[in-house]
């Protein structure tokens, strides 16, 4: 196959001074980089889970999510801030909004998602879910079309401990609830009662955040000179979404009962597809300039990336029959989601150390103007 | 305000002396960039940075069109064969590089602090006290022109003397220089003493000499620092056809929103497949 490859495309002719790189490297570091990337997409991707588990009356798939969501952008926005050269300076970023620099929509996007994630989270943990059978969870539930609420949670049976969760889910149980009365316990009774409807009020607006923050960072690193990143801006956005929400609907799937965590399987599956489909098109449309997702460690990252995603989601669907399934495919989907954000910052530095991918695409370009021009005066002398 | 300034950097009459890179270092105060021995040419410095804002590249020619793609096309066909060995040093070609000062400078758009500005020359400087270094303007270069400095964690580039302006006085590079290679002035004045100076290479019968970044039609809008070159860009380091690269950010946000799009229509399918809300689907 590679020698196939290497007759189809011969050896790329370029001059450059001594071997050197045309642009500068992408100096971002790992792991801060790629695990922000990592961690911001699967926050956004998992504020979405959690708004749907909201609407749909999925408490438990919902706290979940909304602490997925919650804990992706704060540790995400650690990972951004020590990723800087100063990092002290970091509340610079809000100092203007430049709808030029992905960056700065971007550091407003995530400023935004954190608050109201973390809102949304905050109130998920003060607030009792609901009692099997009870009424609606949140005056959010509450306020949906009788008919709709009926469909989408009134025939919920309620989640019995002993099969859905285990020893371990028990604990887990146990110690959120712990914890929720401990925080109950330290806030003030008001705010206790206004915190749900607030919370489920973020967690909603989260939804326009979300799907911003899964596919604001493939705009970002295609809109550098680094021509495996460049030229890669049509099929980034779907890489990056697709592996948020491989990764939100891995991380959910992991820490939700088996019974609650149908949609989040679900979604890992969506996600895993749109993720290698879009990655496959990538390399293959961009021919030359796909050679840093093929080859050296890049190369190596984005294979892992790709059997990990489609072991993951092919273990997906029968992962709700028992932990141990469960755990390799979410363990392995958020494999392939890190090792896709790994591997296409290294594929970005490898684009950017070779001159031939800056040269020669340029060279191309440049070769095809002269020759549309030359056609352009043949075809004016014609007519004369 | 004031006129646009800009640098011609005419390479055809520079001599490598490296004064413009002494001088920027002495009054930028910019640090040493190392002391390596490259061994590839008389140029030890290799290449713009953080620490390096004027770059002097030394290219030795072997034999000019050895690849028979001649710089100028149907003339560069017969060099090759005339030339006899390819082993003749035909030349020494000498350039000092510069920021370039982009019409449409990349770095400029996607600094998210508003750290780079354009100044009243329309020139394009870091505020050392603004920015984070966050680094995005790094890869965003189409010249691979600025970098952050390790240890201090901002980025730098050259500022083309904004200090030395405001005080009416030209860039330090430009007043050390001692052939006039790197000249400094009103970019228009420039431009048409650089279309002179071409047109009297081009009648002595250097059809190899082309100027670089003089065009406002370019992918950059022209640089307010552009040059006479003797041979294809890429000898030089620098791209052949630079392009800006929020040229396609349009493009790029509405790839994203179809993204953004699709997710969410990912998202709701994943909810209404099968439900866990039918009890009798558990076995």
């Amino acid at each position: 196959m590679r020698r196939g490859e290497e007759a189809m495309v011969p050896q790329a002719e370029f001059r450059s001074y001594y071997g050197q790189p045309v642009i500068k490297s992408p100096i971002w570091h790992e792991p801060h980089m790629p695990v922000y990337l990592y961690l911001g997409g699967t926050s956004g991707a998992a504020s979405m889970l959690a708004a749907m588990a909201t609407l749909t009356g999925r408490d438990r798939l919902a706290l979940t999510a909304r602490l997925v969501a919650a804990g992706g952008a704060a540790g995400g926005a650690a990972f951004l801030v020590a990723e800087l050269g100063r990092p002290e300076r970091f509340l610079n970023m809000l100092r203007v909004f430049k709808p030029t620099s992905p960056m700065s929509v971007g550091s407003w996007v995530l400023a935004v998602h954190s608050g109201l994630t973390a809102l949304a989270a905050g109130s998920a943990l003060v607030t009792p879910r609901r009692p099997p059978s009870g009424p609606p969870p949140s005056r959010l539930a509450a306020a949906l079309p009788a008919r709709l609420a009926a469909v989408l949670s009134g025939t919920r049976p309620a989640p019995s401990p002993s099969r859905t969760a285990g020893a371990a889910g028990a604990a887990g149980v146990a110690g959120v609830a712990a914890l929720r009365a401990r925080l109950v316990a330290a806030l003030p009774s008001r705010a206790v009662t206004l915190l749900p409807a607030t919370g489920d009020a973020a967690g909603l607006v989260a939804v326009l955040t979300g799907p911003l923050m899964a596919t604001y960072t493939a705009v970002l690193v295609a809109d550098t000179a680094v021509p495996a990143w460049h030229e890669a801006h049509r099929e980034l956005p779907f890489l990056f979404a697709g592996s948020a929400l491989a990764g939100a609907g891995a991380a959910s799937m992991l820490a939700t009962p088996l019974r609650d965590a149908g949609p989040a399987r679900a979604a890992a599956v969506l996600g895993a597809t749109v993720e290698t489909v879009a990655g496959a098109v990538m390399e293959r449309r961009l021919g030359m300039l796909g050679e840093p997702y093929r080859q050296g460690v890049s190369g190596r990252l984005m294979r892992a990336a790709r059997v990990l995603t489609v072991a993951g989601a092919l273990l997906a669907p029968v992962a709700g029959r028992g932990r141990t399934l469960t755990a390799l495919s979410g363990l392995a989907l958020t494999g392939g989601a890190l090792c896709t954000r790994f591997g296409v910052l290294r594929a970005g530095k490898a684009s950017a150390a070779d001159p031939k991918y800056t040269v020669v695409p340029q060279r191309e370009r440049l070769e095809a103007a002269r020759q549309e021009a030359a056609r352009g005066e043949n075809g004016e002398n014609a007519e004369i | 305000m004031a006129e646009r300034m800009g640098f011609f950097t005419d390479t055809s009459i520079c001599i490598g002396c490296k004064a413009c890179e002494v001088a920027c270092k002495e009054w930028n105060h910019v640090p040493d960039d190392g002391f390596v021995f490259r061994a590839t040419s008389y140029d030890n410095t290799g290449s713009l940075g953080a620490d390096t804002w004027r770059h002097v590249a030394f290219i030795e020619q072997p034999g000019r069109a050895r690849d028979g793609r001649g710089p100028g096309g149907p003339d560069g066909s017969d060099g090759a064969a005339s030339n006899g060995g390819f082993e003749d040093i035909e030349g020494w070609l000498m350039s000092s590089d510069v920021c370039k000062h982009c019409t449409h400078a990349a770095c400029l758009d996607v600094c998210p602090t508003g750290a780079l500005f354009r100044t009243e020359f329309e020139t394009v400087v870091v505020q050392a006290d603004v920015c984070n270094g966050c680094g995005y303007c790094v890869p965003a270069c189409p010249y691979g022109v600025i970098d952050r400095r390790e240890g201090d964690g901002r980025a730098f580039k050259c500022t083309m003397c904004y200090d030395r302006q405001l005080g009416g006085l030209e860039p330090a590079c430009a007043k050390v220089c001692p052939t006039d290679s790197i000249q400094f002035g009103p970019l228009d004045e420039l431009r048409a003493r650089a279309a002179e100076r071409l047109e009297h290479l081009h009648a002595g019968g250097r059809s190899e000499a082309r100027l670089y970044g003089a065009d406002p039609g370019d992918g950059v809008g022209g640089d307010g620092a552009f040059f006479l070159l003797m041979d294809e860009p890429e000898v030089y380091g620098l791209p052949p056809d630079p392009v800006v690269t929020t040229r396609d950010l349009p493009a790029m946000w509405g790839w994203a929103a179809g993204a953004a799009l699709s997710m969410a229509g990912a998202v709701a399918i994943s909810f209404l497949g099968r439900s866990r809300s039918f009890p009798g689907r558990s076995r």
